[in-house]
């Protein structure tokens, strides 16, 4: 027998005691818990994202759509990048102000390549305000999951109000399960030393988020 | 990219030291194999409470966190109804387990994921060493994973010739060090920054790329190492470890939760992944990762979300990984489930806030309980996975006050002290368990021989009244002849105890002679 068969029939000798249930999932569990935290305007919500990121080390700027160009170019020179990496599909007018040179994301670049750019400049695919996380799904305008982990330097822009969800529940609701998705909550960190939180470990150590809208 | 120069090579850019001449690596005292002979739980724990860097060190650590923990919960006034919904999510899980692992397989499967399974520790190893194998490879990047902590696959793969390199910074403190993890989410949890500054600046050479010439004891220049440490190692390997937080059965997504990114790292920049995981780990649906989301973080690290949480279904062309393993784990999770109480223990999440929380393992530690998984739901999980046949396992169910603080703080409700009950019951009087999928009986653990005697000669008194009578009559009149502590098989109970000091006359007796007390006064 193989060793499927042999724990699914394990499984099934185990569950002998569990009286029948055929109610449909749907009802089997009780959700009584709530779709999201607290009433607020999209502009409060907004305004929770900038406050829930920042709590967590991610440098928060905001901007309208006029004002993206500018922005990005003043931060990538602050940082003193020369090449950033680029998505296929990062809207081509976001770095039209910066000096640095552009890379595009290619699946035959090694990881070893990427170690060597800078910065990295991504759109999101939702943003969670009660928890402040971006979340990327790997879009035109985001890439593949490597090029925002390598680069030490990542500035993620989020379009708002319409990116912007309240709550984790809503969130799950707008992804699509089958895309590989990354949910970022500030820079990397670590709490293994005497369960104390640093930021800086092996993913971006600086994280900027831009409010665009 | 292709024009800039390649980096000057690095001490890490040689291979890694063969097994042969390796100073450290393997065999790791520390995983599962290494567990077996572990003294008691109250032998273990005796030395454990007499160290005081250790004690300082967890008092320190757990405190932190519960008060974080406790903050971060309250955040959410629908606490109570998350962790009911993730409740029954679980159970609901749990009694279906054969439908959702079918469906799972299904769904990974159509995603262009293979499926194995494994029905105990060795065929678990030997499937994983068997894929990293056929890559050609000797060796692998780790993201941090209790199952394959319980399996012991670092030994199993050092074996067969393959490094295993843990990537998780407790993980790799808890590696470099030799040492055995005592923490479910941070495995070095007694090692202060200190401890740390030394294991690295000792033992970092041997492994790679040694720890800067000037490195401090300060919390970021410790992280700041550990990244330079492993940047070569991720950046050349080509094959990934992981375990996972949950799979969705609907979808087929495995859902990764880390702080640093080196889950990342494996998970996206190897071209191969082999991900071993408990048959237990399933939800039925995406929708359920709302609850868990949710309590996960807070409950383990007290934040809203951890820093990174990494999902993906099979694989996706140019994006990660070309091939993707999973292998199911059973490794006395099916005997677990056969047991009506114990059961709910498959239901636990691996946050770590009963560890936290827990006086016991506060002044204990981690390693007294002989398992990877300690503390409280360590203590009603590794004997339900081995069995209670060995002295650590026998007595791991005893290693609690039974103060409750444990199910407060469960994300999933755990009644972890039922089941330590339970348990207790199981080692004292013996009884039916399920091992290796076949129903038996078995006898009660030995050296709980004096305690059944004296319960049932207790239970013989007390139903014949004339003989309860004069043996406390006899009693009391002797009293002053009594020793404090007993001798033979009671030694143990009266080691921790006094013994109570005996009245001078029976309760009855002094109730007949005072007519109830009313006259007692005069």
């Amino acid at each position: 027998m193989s060793s499927r068969d042999l724990i699914l029939g394990r499984v099934r000798a185990a569950l002998t005691d569990v009286p029948a249930d055929d109610l449909p999932y749907e009802r089997a569990v009780q959700r009584g818990y709530r779709q999201e935290h607290g009433e607020r305007t999209l502009a409060d919500t907004v305004d929770l994202l900038a406050e829930n990121l920042a709590d967590y080390r991610a440098i928060v700027h905001r901007t309208d759509e006029a004002g993206l160009p500018e922005l990005l170019a003043r931060l990538l020179a602050e940082h003193g990048t020369r090449s950033v990496l680029v998505p296929r599909g990062l809207p081509p007018h976001w770095l039209a102000a910066s000096a640095a040179e552009q890379i595009q994301d290619r699946a035959e670049d090694t990881p070893r390549e990427l170690d060597r750019i800078a910065s990295v400049v991504t759109g999101c695919a939702v943003a969670v305000a009660e928890t402040g996380t971006l979340v990327l799904d790997g879009g035109p305008d985001q890439g593949r999951r490597r090029i925002t982990l390598v680069p030490d330097h990542h500035i993620c822009v989020v379009r708002v109000p319409e990116q912007v969800v309240s709550s984790v529940p809503q969130a799950l609701g707008r992804i699509d399960p089958t895309r590989p998705l990354t949910w970022i909550s500030g820079p990397s960190a670590t709490s293994d030393i005497e369960l104390d939180r640093v930021e800086g470990v092996h993913g971006p150590r600086r994280l900027e988020v831009i409010l665009a809208g | 990219m292709s024009d800039e120069k390649a980096p000057p090579p690095t001490h890490a850019d040689a291979p890694p030291p063969a097994l042969a001449e390796a100073p450290t690596p393997a065999p790791m005292p520390g995983d599962a194999p290494a567990f077996v002979g572990m003294p008691s739980f109250p032998r273990a724990a005796r030395d454990a409470v007499r160290d005081t860097t250790l004690r300082a060190n967890l008092r320190h650590a757990t405190h932190t966190i519960r008060d974080k923990r406790a903050v971060a919960v309250a955040e959410l006034d629908d606490w109570a109804a998350l962790r009911e919904a993730g409740r029954q999510i679980k159970d609901h899980t749990l009694r279906h387990l054969d439908r959702y692992l079918e469906q799972l397989e299904a769904s990974v499967t159509a995603a262009g994921g293979t499926v194995h399974w494994a029905i105990d520790a060795e065929e678990a190893n030997r499937i994983v060493a068997d894929l990293v194998k056929a890559t050609g490879e000797t060796e692998v990047v780790k993201v941090k994973s209790m199952a394959t902590q319980e399996i012991g696959l670092n030994e199993a793969l050092a074996d067969e010739g393959i490094h295993a390199y843990e990537t998780d910074l407790a993980e790799l403190i808890v590696q470099l060090g030799k040492d055995r993890p005592s923490h479910i989410l941070v495995p070095a949890i007694h090692r202060n920054r200190d401890e740390i500054r030394d294991i690295f600046a000792r033992e970092m050479s041997a492994w790679g790329r040694p720890a800067p010439e000037d490195l401090t004891d300060a919390p970021a220049a410790l992280a700041e190492a550990a990244r330079l440490h492993l940047r070569e190692k991720f950046l050349r390997a080509k094959v990934g470890v992981s375990g996972a937080n949950f799979m969705v059965a609907e979808t087929g997504t495995l859902v990764v939760l880390e702080s640093e990114g080196n889950g990342r790292m494996c998970l996206t920049l190897p071209e191969t992944l082999i991900s071993v995981v408990g048959i237990e780990k399933i939800v039925p649906t995406w929708r359920d990762l709302e609850v868990f989301l949710q309590t996960l973080p807070r409950s383990s690290t007290a934040e809203r979300m951890n820093p990174y949480t990494s999902m993906w279904t099979g694989i996706t062309d140019e994006d990660g990984p070309r091939s993707f393993h999973l292998v199911l784990i059973d490794n006395g999770r099916t005997d677990t489930l056969a047991d009506e109480v114990g059961r709910q223990a498959l239901r636990c999440i691996r946050c770590s806030a009963c560890l936290n929380i827990c006086p016991v393992y506060e002044r204990a530690g981690g390693h007294a309980y002989g398992s990877v998984y300690p503390g409280p739901i360590g203590a009603i999980l590794s004997p339900q996975l081995r069995g209670t046949g060995s002295e650590i396992d026998a007595s791991l169910p005893y290693a609690s006050s039974l103060c409750g603080a444990c199910y407060d703080v469960c994300p999933v409700a755990i009644d972890i002290p039922e089941v330590l009950v339970h348990l207790r019951e199981r080692v004292v009087e013996g009884g039916p368990v399920t091992r290796g999928g076949t129903k038996t009986v078995i006898r009660p653990a030995r050296g709980h021989a004096a305690e059944r005697a004296a319960m049932r000669a207790a239970r013989w008194a007390s139903t014949h009244p004339g003989v309860l009578r004069a043996g406390q009559r006899l009693a009391s009149r002797t009293r002053r002849l009594h020793p404090r502590t007993l001798p033979g098989p009671g030694k143990a109970w009266t080691a921790t105890r006094d013994l109570p000091p005996m009245p001078p006359e029976p309760f009855r007796d002094w109730w007949q002679r005072t007519n109830g007390g009313k006259d007692g006064l005069r």
